[in-house]
C-alpha cells in the first residue's frame, strides 16, 4: 500500500517561501493568484495491507518525525 | 568543568567549541559521536553548530531522533546543563527540550555577520559572567534562525524569564533592523523552565579569543566554568 503525506504550515504561520513564489508568479504575469502556501509531499511504500492499521501507523510517524506539529499540519492519503 | 561535545554527521562547529572549552576550562572536552547511546559523566553537554544530516526534512529533525539524543534528554531531565548553539538550538527544539521552532529566515537569505545581543538576565548558569542588560557582539551564521512560537507560549516565556538573549542594535534598542532573521520578539536564545538548557542561534565560540577579533562570547563559557567547577 502507498501512503502520501502532505505536510503544510498551519494557518497564521508566516510562509516566506510561499510569499516569494507568489511574487515570482505575479512577476511572470500570472494574474489572480491570491495566496501561495508551500508544503511537502512525502510518499511511503508500506507492507501493511489493512488501511486502518496503515493510517494509524503513518499518523504516528507524522507525530514523531515527519511533521513538526508546533507549526505544521499533516494529511494522509492511502492507495491500495 | 568536563564537557561533552556531540558530533553529528554534518556538524561543523564541533572543533571550534572544543577549542573554546579547552581554552576557558583547561579541561579537554570529550567528543561524542551521535551513534553512541551512552558516554562518560560530564558537567556540561554541548550540541554544536553545523548542518546535521544536511538539514534533511527540517533543520535538526533527524539529529533529534539519534541514539545520543535519548541519553541527552534523560540527562537533561536529571538536571545536567545542555547548551545548543545554532544547529544545536534547532536540535533542542526538535527534541522538545526547548519550546518553539526555528523557521526559515524571514527574508529567505542565509545570514552571516556579527549581531548585537542583549543579555536578558545574568541570573543563570550561562550568563553569570555578564551584566543584566549588557549588550554583546556575537556572530550569526544560519538560514533557519527565525524563532517562532505561539503568542501564549511567548508570553509564558517572558513571564518565566526564559528568554536568554534578544537581537538589539549596538546601543541595546530592539530596532527592527537589528533582527537578522525575523525572530518573534527579537528572540535569539531561550532557556527551558529550569534554566539548565539553553539554545541560541549566535555563535559565542566564534568570538572567544582576541585572535578572532573579540572576546564577547567568552563570558558564556566563563559563566559555565564558574557555575560548574
Amino acid at each position: 500500500m502507498k501512503a502520501r503525506v502532505y505536510v503544510t504550515l498551519k494557518n497564521g504561520v508566516l510562509d516566506p517561501q510561499g510569499k516569494a513564489i507568489e511574487h515570482a508568479l505575479s512577476a511572470l504575469d500570472f494574474q489572480g493568484v491570491d495566496q501561495v502556501r508551500q508544503g511537502k509531499l512525502i510518499e511511503l511504500d508500506l507492507s501493511e495491507s489493512d488501511p486502518e492499521a496503515a493510517r494509524s501507523n503513518v499518523a504516528a510517524m507524522c507525530e514523531k518525525l515527519l511533521a513538526n506539529t508546533v507549526i505544521e499540519n499533516y494529511t494522509i492519503e492511502l492507495d491500495s | 568543568m568536563k564537557a561533552a561535545v556531540i558530533v553529528f554527521p554534518g556538524s561543523n562547529c564541533d572543533r571550534d567549541v572544543q577549542v573554546t572549552l579547552r581554552q576557558v576550562s583547561g579541561v579537554e572536552p570529550v567528543m561524542v559521536w551521535h551513534k553512541e547511546s551512552s558516554f562518560e559523566n560530564v558537567d556540561l553537554i554541548v550540541l554544536p553548530g553545523g548542518f546535521s544530516y544536511g538539514d534533511y526534512l527540517r533543520s535538526g529533525a533527524m539529529a533529534a531522533k539519534s541514539n545520543v539524543m535519548r541519553e541527552i534528554a534523560s540527562r537533561a531531565s536529571a538536571g545536567v546543563p545542555v547548551l545548543g548553539i545554532c544547529n544545536g538550538f534547532q536540535v533542542l527544539t526538535e527534541t522538545g527540550l526547548l519550546p518553539g521552532v526555528l523557521m526559515r529566515n524571514a527574508d529567505l537569505k542565509f545570514v552571516c555577520r556579527d549581531v548585537h545581543l542583549k543579555v536578558e538576565s545574568s541570573q543563570s548558569l550561562f550568563t553569570s559572567a555578564y551584566e543584566t542588560g549588557q549588550v554583546v557582539r556575537i556572530p550569526v551564521a544560519h538560514h533557519d534562525g527565525n524563532y517562532f512560537a505561539g503568542d501564549e507560549e511567548l508570553d509564558r516565556l517572558e513571564d518565566r524569564g526564559q528568554i536568554a538573549f534578544r537581537y538589539v542594535d549596538a546601543v541595546g534598542e530592539m530596532e527592527g533592523s537589528a533582527n537578522p532573521n525575523g525572530s518573534a520578539r527579537n528572540i535569539a536564545g531561550v532557556y527551558n523552565e529550569t534554566k539548565t538548557v539553553l539554545g541560541l542561534m549566535p555563535h559565542p565560540e566564534r568570538l572567544a579569543d582576541p585572535q578572532l577579533g573579540g572576546t564577547d562570547g567568552e563570558g558564556l563559557f566563563k559563566s559555565l566554568l564558574e557555575s560548574l567547577s
